[in-house]
């Protein structure tokens, strides 16, 4: 008879952690929204809200979105991939884009990429932890006669080797760490 | 009857005229300066800010900045407009800082339009006065075109020079309905805003001896009808891009400030509305929908009267109506012209057409794409309920309506109407079958009736001049006008409003000057990637829904490509099917699987690994596709292939038999070759080579190695002496 | 209401009552057309095109199955055009889709291999690409093979539909989409609920249990001496075995099943029913000690894993609610390697326990860590249906001729009312039986309760008075259905007593590890789901012994070694704890 007696509705309690993750407009949104009659046809107009905030839907936002609005998570998942709009994954401050057109894989981009994913430590399409690097790859960028070129942010570079990555990195991060100082509040 | 609707337009068309007449415009030059999306790309908000600026330092009152929206004339961007009073406007194209400080110095302070810059270049010199003859080419007047040539024959022979009175060839002005008789030559005069209506050479003279000769009006002849596109016309009726246009649906784009219900009300908006709740017929409303023939402009083409009848007679009474903003095809950008130009006309479309079925609430839904759209409308949404147009009581008729914003979030599929109402519900927006239609259960299951912007941007206009009045416009199929996004290989893009029935031709060559480059006109792409194309022979036909369909295309929502001989056929349907697949929502396997192995094969072709089998392959998938997919969208994906297959077979052949692509655009078959006798071997291709496969010495004839020849064109682009062949 | 309209069909006039499908229309004139995402027990999606008829008056065709006929309307069904269009669509299908059908799960009942056949593809005009997806085995109960997936859409509308679990959603979209819980993530950390209703209905091997019977043929190949290995089956095998062996639905095959698994080589085979019988025991004590103020009601049947996950996960707040007691596997199972264990002389870890169940989710309940004894589960592999049946086939054992024997002792004997646990109705009607007698002291007249026995996807309610006391119940299948139920309790709109829910639509004979139905039938059939409970109700009706308080194996075990119902002993091996699980917040 050990649970008979119980408070077991952690609703609560759970309803306190996903509210922790969404901003206060959004939650006044979904809020004002939930007496509505088709409440959860505001479903896209919150994930739009979300990604205006964050930039992009974690799966955590989404989580959140899907028990404050009583949506099934595997519906606003299924709505969040749907949609080309949505981004599900955060952009680094600097998108590389590693050059894989016919120029550049002759060239030797393979394993310019090898060695961007090594010292990144992140695949295709992720972003590194620290958030300053998204690598991804592209058809072609158009400058076939600096074979093998990588593009970091609108800048273009090359020919590359792989050696020269570790140092072209540093550059950038460099520039992170010096916007950082002048982000900070004096 | 209901008195309370008719008080209440007249005081508000009262409040907005004595706020006009206090701004006394007529006497005060006026700047105006785009507004919208493509302008503010281009820099238009810069080029206001710096106008402010010499206003400013010029401490002058007399100078008046009018924001605008867009008037779809795309690549001259940003475009400038300035008028004196009593002058013919001036229209600037790309103008920049530097611009707008010799234009405020030179024709503002000097009074000297600077020619050089003006749009289109469309005249040496600014003439003191301009006749706009319209050419009627739709209602099959007699001798219109003679009596244009008669008066320019007459201005002649007075000496009188174009650069004092010009004369120009415009559309149908949409009047001879209006002023009721037989069908006449109509002639705008500017800058004094007069309409004639000439039926004979007498007229001519009499409008030589007292307009030209002694600047007085020829009451006579003058028509008090106005044209819808009065103000339009006004404004950019020396530009032959616009003025062989017969703008309705955009007759307010680039006019109207599209922020100002003011300004909507001085150009007679909510005219329409005031008179159908003043009338309180719904049915009325949809019979003149029904006798204008406006057809859906969202590429259907249903009937738009017969729509909202099938809405009106459910025994649900629960009912809505949603504005398709979810403009998806490459290359298409009319309704969002339309909803960033001229929010207040689609809202007022809306309300009535809310009005007509019986709806209670009506959403737009626009992609999330179209950040200032969503503002205008938002906007334009938020004004009228503060006005009493929308909400509750709508202009005291007792009638409740009010409308809400819905975003999409980039699917293209979301254009189809069963999808749009998917994903205004929240869902995937993936189609549903039909029957039943959104008008049997639509949005929650209630009836729903979707239309188009360009649709809703119709309405107003068929209800004050009446729906004869629009059917005679268009064909006898078709009513009224359409708007198409003109693009490609054509000198003027933008966006070109033509009564239906207008000729290919006149929309490529006359509107759009021609194919660019000199090149040939091979083939025009209508209708998006859901279209097909026409071959440069057929370029007389009349475009309308039936036979842009006979020749294997659609209206669509409006998109025409130009494509020259410099384009190649399975490429560019290659282009269209790699879209229409990326595209596919998955749900139902003709669309997702077959379009997939459509564009498969046409790689493959393009790749020169075709077989000739390929052919029957592509067209057995296409007619799978037609025949077989859930919606619209998959239905017509094929349509590119198989109107390029139908058309340009040869090409197909060429690229699968010969292994070789006629247009020179697929990389696989094609190559580079040095022709020894122009290289006189000044190593620059050689340096250019990102695969270093060109050798020669200095001074020598180079050779290309094939084998590592990577055909990326660079050498064939820095060879200064025409040495490379493509072959 | 039954308004008539006509149509005419491949040329033939018929009059159908307004509102039938085309494809039911033509099927009145046996017309069969051809179908795949279809379910009749679902929504009608008409997705994958593969029904499609030429209409008159529409230059493409319309999905037969989700467009219903009109007055005057003029359908062909078939026409060379027709044909080579839904062979091409059932090709396009195949182009992408796994070549390994030999070694498929579902080779032989697969509804894709049987269609291809019938359409005659017999050569790849189109073939490309391939899509590719890792296989997900996360869960201990549902395997998700997205590459072997046709999106269909059939499970996605059963986990919504009839289960209202939706944690099934179609992701991406184009030739990219792939079906799966949210955010593709792993089954196990998915709001699924483990009932695998997606496995039946799902049309190829997209969805499948986990397999274990790859550890049962483990286990038989021990020698003796090191393991004990033990067999028991569930009271809905007996009613649907037979069906994957060619007897007719509804043949019970109990005999033939006990002499099957002798003959596999089990050490001892008992029935499920036993503890079933005892369940009974210790949930109608239960309900009478609440009755008496002695906690919440109503009270809620805890047989159903299912349906315990889904209260956890979606109503923990009522997890008060429901009956401590495990479900009768656990309980057999521990009796197993408890009481049967000690008169055996056996060591509890020399003893292997393989359940036999119509259910995937059991194998889920088996892997629950408060299932375990010494920190070993007490059921050590589950097996479906689908599963024995696969295991006696390649045995070599000719299961038509074999004969019949009986279950072994202690745990073998069970009363008609442990039978019926099968079907939908059949716990309440057990537990009434026996709470009759407790309250009154005799059995009822009339001891079939047809107003609580159903069919699928139906909410039954009625009220018994026994001795001055009225008992308001409920029973509910389908998860759905359960939400209604429970969300009316919530309300406060209704007052029962107790409420019987099984998650899978008409209870554990249509669970989701019970065979396959031939290809033409589905799952969630009413008529099959009769059959197969009508079986379990005949073995009730057949037997002397029908209550469970009368089973005189479980007034032994009472008596040599729980002591009381709700006793200290039977509380620390027949109860069970719930907790509060995340994946809330659907309405």
């Amino acid at each position: 008879m050990s649970a008979c007696c119980q408070n077991t509705d952690n609703w609560a309690e759970l309803e306190r952690g996903y509210r922790a993750m969404l901003p206060e407009d959004v939650l006044a949104f979904i809020d004002g929204n939930q007496s509505q009659d088709h409440s959860e046809s505001m479903l896209i107009a919150t994930l739009h809200m979300v990604q205006g905030h964050y930039g992009y839907l974690s799966p955590g936002h989404l989580e959140a979105v899907a028990q404050l609005m009583q949506i099934p998570l595997a519906k606003v998942t299924g709505v969040a991939t749907f949609y080309h709009y949505f981004r599900l994954q955060p952009r680094g401050k600097y998108l590389i884009n590693v050059c894989l057109g016919t120029a550049c894989y002759v060239k030797g981009a393979e394993k310019v990429a090898q060695k961007l994913t090594d010292e990144l430590g992140i695949r295709f399409g992720e972003t590194s932890k620290d958030g300053i690097f998204s690598l991804e790859s592209t058809r072609c960028v158009g400058t076939c006669g600096l074979a093998p070129v990588v593009m970091i942010g609108d800048e273009v570079h090359g020919p590359l080797t792989p050696g020269q990555i570790p140092n072209l990195l540093e550059g950038y991060l460099a520039r992170a760490a010096e916007d950082l100082v002048a982000d900070q509040p004096r | 009857m209901s008195l309370p609707v008719r008080d209440f337009y007249r005081s508000m068309a009262d409040r907005v005229g004595k706020n006009l007449a206090d701004q006394d415009l007529g006497n005060k030059i006026l700047v105006q300066v785009g507004s919208a999306t493509c302008e503010h790309a281009a820099g238009s908000q810069a080029v206001a800010e710096e106008f402010v600026r010499h206003i400013r330092a010029s401490g002058r009152k007399d100078i008046i900045i009018h924001r605008t929206g867009c008037t779809g004339r795309c690549s001259r961007e940003p475009i400038l407009g300035v008028q004196l009073p009593g002058q013919i406007p001036v229209k600037y194209e790309r103008v920049n800082r530097d611009l707008v400080h010799r234009i405020f110095i030179e024709h503002i302070q000097g009074g000297t339009p600077i020619m050089k810059h003006v749009l289109d270049h469309s005249t040496e010199v600014m003439p003191e006065r301009e006749f706009l003859f319209c050419e009627g080419s739709r209602c099959q007047r007699p001798g219109g075109e003679s009596l244009r040539d008669r008066f320019n024959a007459m201005l002649a022979a007075r000496g009188i020079e174009p650069h004092q009175v010009h004369v120009a060839a415009a559309s149908c002005f949409g009047v001879c309905s209006l002023a009721g008789g037989a069908p006449a030559t109509y002639v705008l005069a500017r800058p004094e805003k007069v309409l004639y209506r000439i039926t004979r050479e007498e007229d001519l003279a009499d409008l030589l001896a007292i307009h030209v000769a002694e600047g007085r009006v020829v009451e006579r002849l003058r028509v008090l009808e106005e044209p819808i596109a009065l103000e339009f016309l006004e404004r950019y009726g020396d530009v032959a891009f616009f003025n062989r246009q017969s703008r309705i649906a955009l007759r307010n784009a680039g006019v109207v400030d599209p922020d100002s219900l003011d300004e909507y009300v001085g150009f007679d908006g909510f005219k329409a509305l005031a008179a159908v709740l003043e009338r309180g017929e719904p049915e009325w409303v949809v019979n003149e929908m029904t006798k204008a023939r406006l057809r859906g402009r969202g590429g259907g083409g249903f009937l738009t009267g017969t729509k909202w009848g099938f809405a009106r007679k459910q025994a649900d009474t629960t009912r809505f109506i949603i504005c398709n903003g979810d403009e998806g095809d490459p290359g298409a950008f009319m309704d969002r012209s339309m909803l960033e130009s001229d929010p207040f006309n689609i809202v007022e479309g809306m309300i009535i057409g809310g009005f007509a079925i019986g709806a209670q609430k009506g959403f737009f839904y626009i992609r999330a794409e179209y950040p200032l759209a969503i503002r205008r409308i938002q906007h334009a949404i938020d004004t009228c309920r503060a006005n009493g147009l929308l909400g509750t009581d709508i202009m005291g008729s007792g009638f409740d309506f009010d409308l809400e914003i819905r975003l999409g979030a980039g699917a293209f599929v979301c254009g189809e109407e069963t999808a749009l109402i998917r994903s205004i519900e929240g869902e995937r927006g993936q189609p549903k079958v039909r029957p039943p239609y959104p008008t049997d259960r639509g949005l929650w299951g209630h009836p729903t009736v979707i239309n188009n912007v360009e649709t809703f941007a119709n309405v107003s206009a068929i209800v004050r001049f009446s729906g004869d009045w629009y059917a005679r416009i268009g064909t006898e199929k078709s009513g009224g006008t359409k708007v198409f996004a003109l693009a490609g290989k054509v000198r003027h893009t933008g966006l070109v409003e033509v009564p239906l029935g207008t000729s290919l031709s006149r929309i490529v060559n006359d509107i759009g000057g021609g194919v660019s480059g000199g090149k040939q006109l091979k083939a025009i792409q209508t209708g998006g990637p859901a279209g097909g194309f026409i071959p440069a022979s057929m370029q007389d036909m009349e475009v309308d829904f039936e036979p842009l369909q006979k020749a294997g295309s659609i209206m669509g929502s409006g998109g025409m490509i130009v494509l020259s001989e410099d384009d190649c056929m399975v490429d560019i349907a290659k282009f269209y099917m790699a879209f229409s697949q990326e595209e596919s929502c998955g749900k139902c396997t003709p669309c997702r699987e077959g379009t997939t192995r459509i564009l498969e094969i046409l790689e493959r072709i393009t790749q020169g690994k075709g077989v000739l089998e390929d052919l029957d392959k592509l067209h057995r998938l296409s007619r799978l596709c037609q025949r077989t997919s859930l919606c619209g969208l998959g239905r017509a994906a094929p349509n590119p292939v198989l109107s390029s297959i139908k058309h340009f077979r040869a090409e197909y052949l060429a690229h699968i038999q010969d292994k070789h692509c006629p247009a020179k655009k697929c990389v696989a078959l094609i190559r580079y070759e040095i022709n020894a006798e122009k290289c006189i071997g000044c190593t620059i291709c050689d340096r250019n080579c990102p695969v270093e496969c060109i050798t020669g010495a200095r001074k020598e004839a180079h050779v290309i190695d094939q084998a590592a020849c990577i055909k990326c064109g660079n050498c064939f682009d820095v060879c200064k002496f025409a040495a490379i062949d493509r072959v | 209401m039954s308004q008539m309209i006509s149509l005419k069909i491949d040329g033939e006039s018929i009059l159908v009552p307004a509102g039938t499908t085309v494809m039911d229309a033509a099927e009145k004139i046996g017309i069969h057309i051809p179908r795949l995402c279809y379910h009749p027990d679902l929504s009608l999606e008409g997705n994958c095109r593969v029904c499609v008829v030429a209409v008159e008056g529409f230059d493409h065709g319309l999905a037969s199955c989700a467009t219903t006929a009109w007055e005057g309307m003029e359908v062909q069904t078939n026409s060379p055009m027709i044909r080579q269009a839904r062979r091409d669509i059932v090709e396009l299908l195949l182009d992408n889709h796994p070549k390994d059908c030999q070694t498929c799960d579902r080779d032989g009942n697969c509804e894709l291999q049987n269609l291809s056949y019938r359409m005659g593809v017999r050569e790849r005009l189109f073939e490309g690409k391939r899509k590719q997806f890792p296989i997900d085995d996360a869960s201990a109960s549902v395997v998700r093979n997205a590459e072997k997936c046709i999106l269909c859409g059939r499970c996605i509308r059963v986990c919504g539909e009839v289960q209202g679990v939706f944690n099934l959603s179609q992701h991406g979209r184009g030739f990219t989409t792939v079906v799966g819980p949210a955010n593709l993530g792993p089954m196990d950390e998915s709001a699924c609920i483990q009932c695998g209703q997606c496995v039946s209905v799902c049309p190829t091997a997209a969805f499948l249990e986990q397999d274990h019977t790859e550890r049962v043929w483990k286990a038989l190949g021990y020698r003796r001496t090191e393991k004990h290995v033990v067999v028991t089956t569930a009271p809905a095998i007996r009613a649907a075995l037979g069906e994957a062996f060619g007897l007719p639905v509804g043949t019970p095959v109990t005999g033939k099943m006990v002499t099957a698994l002798r003959r596999m080589g089990f050490d001892a085979i008992f029935d499920v029913n036993f503890s079933a019988d005892l369940t009974i025991m210790e949930e109608a004590h239960e309900l009478l000690k609440r009755l008496e103020g002695g906690g919440p009601l109503p009270l809620l049947t805890s047989c159903s894993p299912g349906w315990v996950s889904f209260l956890e996960k979606f109503y923990p707040e009522m997890i008060p609610h429901m009956s401590s007691c495990k479900s009768p596997m656990q309980m057999q199972s521990t009796l197993i390697k408890t009481y049967y264990a000690q008169q055996k002389g056996l060591d509890p870890k020399d003893v292997y326990v393989v359940s036999v169940m119509p259910c995937v989710a059991k194998k889920f309940e088996a892997a629950r860590p408060e299932h375990q004894l010494d920190g070993v589960p007490t059921t050590d592999a589950v097996i479906t249906t689908r599963e024995l049946a696969q295991m006696i086939k390649s045995y070599g054992i000719d299961f038509q001729k074999l004969p019949d024997s009986d279950f072994d002792h202690p745990l073998g004997t069970s009363s008609g009312a442990g039978d019926i646990f099968g079907a939908t109705g059949g716990v309440m009607e057990a537990a009434l039986r026996t709470a009759a007698f407790k309250l009154t002291g005799k059995n009822l007249g009339n001891l079939e309760l047809t107003e609580v026995r159903g069919v699928t996807g139906e909410i039954r309610e009625t009220s018994v008075t026994l001795a001055g006391t009225t008992i308001n119940v409920a029973v509910a299948n389908g998860l759905q259905n359960a939400k209604v139920l429970l969300d009316a309790v919530k309300r406060g709109e209704k007052d029962y007593h107790l409420i019987e829910i099984m998650a899978c639509p008409g209870g554990c004979i249509c669970g989701g590890g019970q065979p396959y139905p031939p290809i033409g039938t589905y799952t969630m059939n009413r008529d099959l789901a009769k059959a197969r409970a009508n079986a379990l109700y005949s073995i009730d009706s057949g037997k002397t012994l029908r209550c469970s308080h009368d089973n005189p194996d479980i007034q032994k075990l009472y008596a040599d070694f729980l002591g009381e119902p709700l006793g200290p002993k039977a509380h620390e091996l027949l109860h069970t704890h719930y907790t509060a699980r995340t994946p809330r917040g659907i309405r």
